[in-house]
């Protein structure tokens, strides 16, 4: 319609971006707003007392306090691993430096049900390294190191990918003026880079604790699913819908969908500082 | 909450902890028998008490067979296995964590109880659907998930052909005909037998939802308002749910006695009794008896009496250019 003519008169201008407008609100209400009102309608479907008893079952908690665990142990030991890297890559010339940056970005471009049977055959019993593992008592997969180890690969490239940017948009002459000033490495790292990282820090960790928390494929993997030990909560969702409990299965998934929103709200907060 | 939770957890993280004179075990089993085994692992554990003074607690791992097996392969220290694939535990034999003669073990081949595919209808059951020749009828939509994803539909698929050879006399060329047709009629193939529930009875396609029978109940009871009714047909096939200790890791957990003695106590007329609540057919005749009338005497034929086995089967009818494609692909 507009191809034919060129020359855009106001009133076709406003018909057109109602049209457009209109589209882009009944997409967002089908494929987002729809799903989140219907688990929440699913979980409360028989009611709070039934929401209730489902949330508070003891499997159930497990499956929340595990995915918390995870998410406590991976968040801080990414943000480490995040900073390091963004610091070694914006602050540093070095050989391989291109390479860093390729590696850091290979868990975004890989399955995670790949990483996930990676480091089974690395670790599981017929693996590299499964027989010395064995033979020294040494449980990785089917229990907590090894959930631990695959969120870690999946979550790794949130910090690192908000970080590096700002870093190295900001240079190093604060640094350096900082040297000459007689600062020495940690008292740099702690008055200058990190005040100036602080917002876009922040950012990548919650965007990693919401994916560590929502992480199924890799963990699927190498959790085993042993009930109150290694299911966490989207295996846990999982198994509930499959064994015809939809109530409980929708209301682990309605705090799994609390803690995205909650996520969500702090991002935009965030966002606005940055 | 967030109180409540740390306290949960850390009650969780206590009670995890090995009380004295307390055995533990890791039975991996098939993904649907989260409540069955909820209701075993007590009544066990107050026998095993009874029995021996001694406290046991049985961690449950659910999950797909075949990726359960793969799992064990690999190192998840499961102490029992109770499957719904024969097929699953012949992999752990192969590979030394399961005696190669683990059938003859227990009785009825290591399967203290077994199922078959069952049907399920609307209420009312306004189509009369009532035997498998029902599901060829031109006018009767039936809901099965994909044979070629799906073991609950290959089992579908092999109670079908078995019963129409059956009732011709042996003619494979009939029965393969026959299967065509009921394909023929089934308007959307799921990949796995959740989805194809959902199908049935949250889209309401279809007539008849066919799966195994033990499944049938718990569907009715989730959608207790549509009124779906079970209807068994004259003739269907054995599904073993088999059981087998895992001696390699039995042994090195020392587990081999409670292990051994759970798999054991699974025959007995308590565990049957909790099992056919749960619509499963059991081995015990007393309790079977008792729940004749909600599980009604049909003609069992089984895999080995009908196709020779399922390496028979993997190469005549699930291999790929096989039957199974013929009927099912060649639409």
């Amino acid at each position: 319609m507009t191809a034919a003519n060129p020359i855009l008169l106001p009133g076709q201008s406003r018909h057109g971006a109602r049209v457009l407008i209109g589209v882009a609100v009944v997409l967002s209400i089908l494929f987002i707003a729809a799903p989140l009102v219907f688990i929440f309608a699913r979980a409360f479907a028989q009611g709070w007392g039934v929401y209730v008893s489902n949330i508070l079952h003891p499997m159930t908690l497990h499956a929340i306090w595990l995915t918390t665990l995870v998410a406590i142990i991976v968040v801080p030991l990414n943000v480490a691993f995040g900073i390091a890297a963004a610091w070694a890559v914006a602050k540093h010339r070095f050989p391989g430096r291109g390479l860093l940056v390729t590696m850091i970005e290979i868990p975004f471009s890989i399955s995670p049900i790949i990483a996930g049977i990676c480091y089974l055959l690395l670790y599981g019993r017929q693996g590299l390294l499964g027989p010395w593992l064995q033979a020294n008592e040494v449980q990785v997969m089917f229990a907590l190191p090894g959930i631990v180890l695959v969120t870690m690969f999946v979550t790794a490239p949130f910090v690192a990918r908000e970080v590096l940017p700002l870093m190295q948009a900001q240079g190093t002459e604060q640094e350096q003026a900082a040297v000459t000033l007689g600062a020495n490495g940690w008292q740099i790292f702690r008055r200058v880079t990190l005040p100036n990282i602080r917002w876009a820090l922040l950012y990548g960790a919650v965007l990693c604790t919401a994916r560590a928390v929502g992480e199924f494929g890799g963990v699927s993997v190498v959790s085993g699913n042993i009930r109150g030990q290694t299911n966490t909560l989207p295996l846990h969702v999982e198994l509930l819908f499959n064994d015809l409990n939809a109530v409980g299965a929708f209301a682990a998934a309605s705090t799994l969908t609390l803690i995205a929103i909650l996520a969500l709200f702090v991002k935009a907060a965030l966002e606005g500082r940055r | 909450m967030k109180p409540t939770l740390l306290v949960s957890a850390l009650a969780l993280s206590l009670g995890a902890a090995p009380a004295f004179a307390q055995d533990r075990l890791l039975n991996v089993s098939y993904d649907i028998a989260r409540e069955l085994f909820e209701a075993l692992n007590p009544a066990f554990a107050a026998h095993w008490e009874a029995t021996t003074g001694r406290t046991v607690t049985i961690d449950m791992s659910h999950g797909g067979t075949s990726r359960q097996a793969r799992a064990i392969l690999e190192g998840l220290p499961a102490d029992v296995v109770t499957f719904n694939q024969e097929t699953d535990i012949e992999v752990l034999a192969e590979a030394g964590l399961v005696p190669d003669n683990w059938r003859d073990l227990l009785p009825n081949g290591a399967s203290p109880w077994y199922s078959l595919p069952a049907f399920l209808v609307r209420e009312g059951n306004p189509k009369n659907i009532q035997d498998w020749a029902d599901l060829a009828r031109e006018d009767v939509a039936p809901v099965f998930p994909n044979p070629k994803t799906s073991g609950n539909a290959r089992y579908t698929y092999l109670a079908a052909y078995a019963y129409e050879l059956a009732r011709n006399g042996g003619d494979h060329a009939g029965a393969q005909e026959f299967v065509a047709a009921i394909f023929a009629s089934v308007p959307v193939f799921d990949t796995g037998g959740r989805a194809a529930t959902q199908t049935f009875a949250e889209r309401n396609i279809g007539d008849v939802l066919v799966t195994f029978e033990a499944e049938t109940g718990g569907i009715a009871a989730e959608y207790a308002a549509q009124g779906l009714q079970r209807v068994t047909p004259s003739q269907s096939l054995f599904a073993a749910f088999p059981v087998a200790v895992v001696a390699q890791n039995a042994e090195r957990n020392g587990t081999t006695e409670v292990a051994t003695a759970y798999l054991e106590w699974l025959y007995s007329a308590d565990a049957q009794e909790i099992v056919a609540q749960h619509f499963y057919r059991v081995t015990d005749e007393g309790v079977a008896a008792r729940y004749a009338d909600s599980l009604p005497a049909l003609d069992l034929v089984t895999v080995d009496e009908v196709f020779g086995g399922w390496g028979a089967i993997r190469a005549d009818h699930l291999a790929d250019g096989a039957i199974l494609d013929q009927v099912f692909v060649n639409q």
